[in-house]
């Protein structure tokens, strides 16, 4: 009986091809790591690269003064300024408009053939390639409305802009609406209140977390564009800050690709440097966007 | 406290000793000792959250994908234990099958969902004859002989639970787990897989977990009856249900709670 | 109790709270409708300006032509260089996004510990996030350099370049959909594949993945869509010239760094220059438009299967 017990000890132990299809799946993960890891070591490199080009180059000249032919004489006051225009239009223009779609759709619509088509509508817009909401811009907000908007102006901008980024924008705030329970909806209803009462008092309310982040994201996409603002004539070299939503501009990522077009070296470092201001603001609105979810996320 | 009455004189498929389970620290299993004997269906009874799913999946080392899942005690296979130190659980499962209450065929063809346990087991030979083989156990094949190739969620409950009988007898377990395995299917999806079983028991040993006393009385030869993660009696099915020896037992097969 | 209108009937409407609501709900309707009208803008900018150059240039000549020369005379405009060029930096893009992608999702899905994947998920967001500018800045100003080491005849201008970046922007879009089509595989499936004796290796790629499959291959084909419309990083790495080639070392034009090109110069509107913009941009809506519709469909069944 012992004998026979020892013959069948370690009979449940890894067999041979056990271990080898373990070693197997050990390579794989490996594998798997080193591409999860690979993406992370990219941004590394590319954050150490933009930092070592630009850093020295942040200088209290580089705020104040706008670009020059001279490398040690440059700036990016015009763009940084262009810049802040444009956010602020775009916020003013796409948050009233998507936060009322997302409304509609949520809310409003009936559930039938017009919500599945506009539904299905957004969702395409979402890919469409920024470019050709530049060509859009280009016609009809500096060809068509010229008159209106100043032709090749911030405004002509910010509208292009908005278009762009509405369908982002109207998305995420139907998932924060969607997200309210329908038990708070119910209780309003039943004590009489009308659908913009409720909507007004109670949905809005606790879907504005929701929709703040997905806007502010939204707007961290915009101050990243660069081809539909060349699109509707952003100019490429530009000596003023505007004064007007009809004035022309320029953005960030414009003097960006300005500088890092020509070949000089000094102009590669003044684009760095340029990069690390645009990431220094696009993370600076992640992180933003990150700590109001965090901090008002309501667990239903 | 506990009247184990079942030894399965020297001929144990499954031995547990002092088997408990601790999810942190919350005592799920208590102490539960007994013997499953070689070729015969043992039920697990009680009313829900008695842990008899638990304890089922003790049997199968499946509890070890549950990180805060601690087991202690011996759970003896053929006289090794189970949660040796040298036991690899991966090949615990290919000894000892599971079919779970739900049917999970994957979503591949009907001849995929069988020879999936083969051919990652690497058991050369003929899948098609294991396929085959393995469906006409499970009194399935007659019914899909003709569209092997077509996804098996075209499948009934009924057949999807079949399917998933034979997905596990190919990779010829010695024992076979079922975790409520009729409780998803209507009458007479449920009838078959008792069937099915009543057939099975002859080449395996059986251990089902039911939360109806009737199927429990209709197909098995042992019936356990836990409560609370603790076993209150063990005995062939007819003491069981007709003459059990704790009062627990016998409120909880008349009906008095549930 | 404060005075209000009240109509004849104690239960009627109130007329003035029905007034409001009545301009509440024009105003989100219009608002819902701006998407309707902003691609009805596109389609029909896109559609008129193009039949101007339609009417100059053949069809025919425009789709197979392969010289595409119409800011130089003599002006050809066969726009297959252009197709070909942003072709070939998507695919370059497909080759490093899908391992890569699909790689990160298996790892962050099967293996990884909770830390980190609180590092990983993250990281991959702002990699998404960085604009594109700075991605073609990379490109020109250090891969392009790194890469000349190794590779002989590589231009300064090159697709390859241009598609190594274009690759690592869209290969988190490729992560975070096949991780979410991982993610909505049922455990049970999972804990079938374990019950049969599976190795945590053969559960990942044989049980999880196959049932992931529609959402997978719905991440590539909107992830490579992405490519093809991207711009910037494009223009700055690969260059602007229009080249009917499958060399990677060279230097190519997509038809979105077309489209910019023209931008940045002075062309007079009306003109067959501006008119080849609406062109060219017409083809890559409807390239881009066809693929993410595809890749949509696909997306819905994956979702289906698991309703």
């Amino acid at each position: 009986m012992a004998e026979a017990r020892a013959a069948l000890d370690l009979q449940l132990s890894t067999p041979p091809d056990l271990i080898r299809r373990r070693r197997i799946g050990r390579v794989f993960e490996l594998v798997c790591l080193v591409t999860a890891v690979g993406g992370v070591a990219v941004l590394a490199v590319l954050l150490a690269d933009v930092i070592v080009d630009g850093a020295g180059w942040l200088n209290r000249t580089f705020f104040t003064r706008p670009p020059s032919r001279i490398p040690t004489r440059a700036g990016i006051l015009p763009a940084l300024a262009g810049t802040i225009w444009l956010m602020s239009l775009v916020a003013l223009i796409s948050f009233p408009l998507g936060v009322a779609a997302a409304v509609y759709l949520e809310e409003y619509a009936q559930k039938g053939w017009l919500q599945t088509i506009i539904q299905t509508n957004i969702a395409n817009l979402a890919g469409v390639p920024s470019i050709v909401y530049g060509i859009l811009g280009l016609a009809v907000f500096v060809r068509w409305m010229g008159g209106l908007t100043g032709g090749r102006s911030v405004l002509s901008g910010a509208l292009t802009i908005s278009l762009l980024i509405l369908p982002v924008l109207i998305i995420a705030a139907q998932e924060a609406i969607r997200a309210v329970p329908n038990s708070i909806r119910d209780a309003s209803y039943g004590l009489g209140a009308t659908k913009w009462q409720t909507v007004r008092h109670h949905v809005l309310p606790n879907a504005l977390p929701g929709i703040l982040t997905g806007t502010i994201l939204a707007l961290s996409r915009a101050i990243g564009e660069t081809a539909p603002l060349i699109m509707i004539g952003a100019l490429t070299f530009i000596a003023f800050t505007p004064d007007g939503p009809r004035d022309a501009f320029t953005v960030l990522p414009i003097q960006i690709f300005n500088w890092a077009s020509r070949p000089q070296d000094d102009f590669r470092h003044l684009a760095a440097a340029a990069i690390i201001v645009l990431l220094v603001l696009l993370l600076s609105m992640n992180a933003l966007a990150i700590w109001l979810r965090n901090r008002y996320q309501k667990e239903w | 406290m506990a009247t184990i009455r079942v030894t399965a004189g020297g001929d144990a498929a499954l031995e547990t000793r002092d088997v408990s389970v601790f999810y942190g620290s919350n005592e799920a299993i208590k102490q539960v000792s007994f013997e499953i004997p070689r070729n015969k269906v043992v039920a697990l009874i009680g009313p829900s959250g008695c842990g008899k799913s638990t304890l089922l999946r003790c049997f199968n080392r499946m509890n070890d994908l549950v990180p805060s899942a601690r087991v202690t005690g011996k759970i003896l296979f053929q006289g090794e234990d189970l949660y040796a130190n040298h036991v690899d659980p991966v090949e615990v499962r290919r000894r000892i099958g599971m079919v779970f209450q739900k049917p999970n065929p994957f979503p591949k063809s009907i001849y995929d969902n069988v020879a999936f346990g083969p051919r990652i087991n690497g058991t050369g030979g003929n899948i098609d004859a294991i396929v085959e083989q393995s469906l006409q156990q499970a009194a399935l094949w007659d019914e899909v002989k003709d569209r092997l190739g077509h996804s098996a969620l075209e499948l009934s409950g009924g057949q999807q639970q079949r399917l998933c009988i034979a997905r596990a007898l190919a990779v010829t377990p010695e024992i076979l787990l079922m975790d409520e395995p009729a409780s998803a299917l209507d009458p007479i999806a449920t009838a078959k897989i008792e069937e099915l079983i009543h057939q099975l028991v002859a080449d395996y040993t059986i251990v089902i977990v039911t939360h109806n006393m009737q199927q429990a009385a209709r197909v098995s030869d042992y019936t356990a009856y836990l409560y609370l993660g603790e076993l209150i009696e063990y005995n062939d099915t007819n003491t069981i249900f007709t003459a059990p020896t704790e009062k627990h037992t016998e409120d909880y097969v008349t009906g008095r709670f549930g | 109790m404060n005075p209000s209108p009240v109509s004849a009937s104690v239960l009627g409407a109130v007329s003035s709270r029905t007034a409001r609501e009545r301009f509440v709900r024009v105003v989100v309707t219009a608002a819902g409708g701006v998407s309707i009208l902003t691609t009805i803008g596109i389609v029909v900018v896109l559609v008129w300006e193009s039949v101007g150059f339609f009417r100059r240039v053949s069809p025919v000549e425009f789709l197979t032509g392969t010289e595409w020369t119409p800011l130089f005379q003599p002006q050809h405009f066969g726009v297959l260089p252009l197709l070909a060029g942003s072709i070939l930096v998507a695919v370059i893009a497909a080759l490093i996004a899908i391992p890569l992608g699909l790689g990160s999702a298996i790892y962050l899905s099967e293996y990884a510990p909770r830390r980190v994947r609180a590092v990983i998920k993250p990281t991959l967001e702002v990699l998404a996030g960085i604009p594109t500018v700075v991605y073609g800045y990379f490109a020109l100003t250090f891969i392009t350099p790194l890469l000349r080491h190794f590779i002989p005849g590589l231009g300064i201008f090159n697709a390859l370049a241009a598609g190594l970046v274009v690759g690592v922007m869209v290969l988190p879009l490729i992560a975070s959909l096949s991780e979410d089509a991982m993610f909505a595989v049922p455990r049970e499936l999972r804990q079938g594949g374990y019950a049969l004796g599976g190795t945590k290796f053969e559960v990942a790629t044989r049980v999880v993945t196959p049932a992931a499959l529609s959402g997978i291959v719905a991440s590539f084909i909107l992830a490579i869509s992405r490519a093809i419309g991207e711009t910037m990083a494009v223009v700055l790495a690969a260059g602007m010239t229009p080249n009917l080639t499958f060399d990677p070392r060279q230097s190519i034009q997509t038809m979105t760094a077309y489209i910019v090109q023209v931008s940045l110069g002075d062309t007079p509107f009306g003109s067959i220059e501006y008119q080849s913009i609406f062109a060219v941009g017409l083809l890559l809506f409807m390239v881009t438009l066809a693929m993410n519709v595809f890749g949509r469909w696909f997306l819905r069944r994956y979702r289906e299967e698991y309703a």
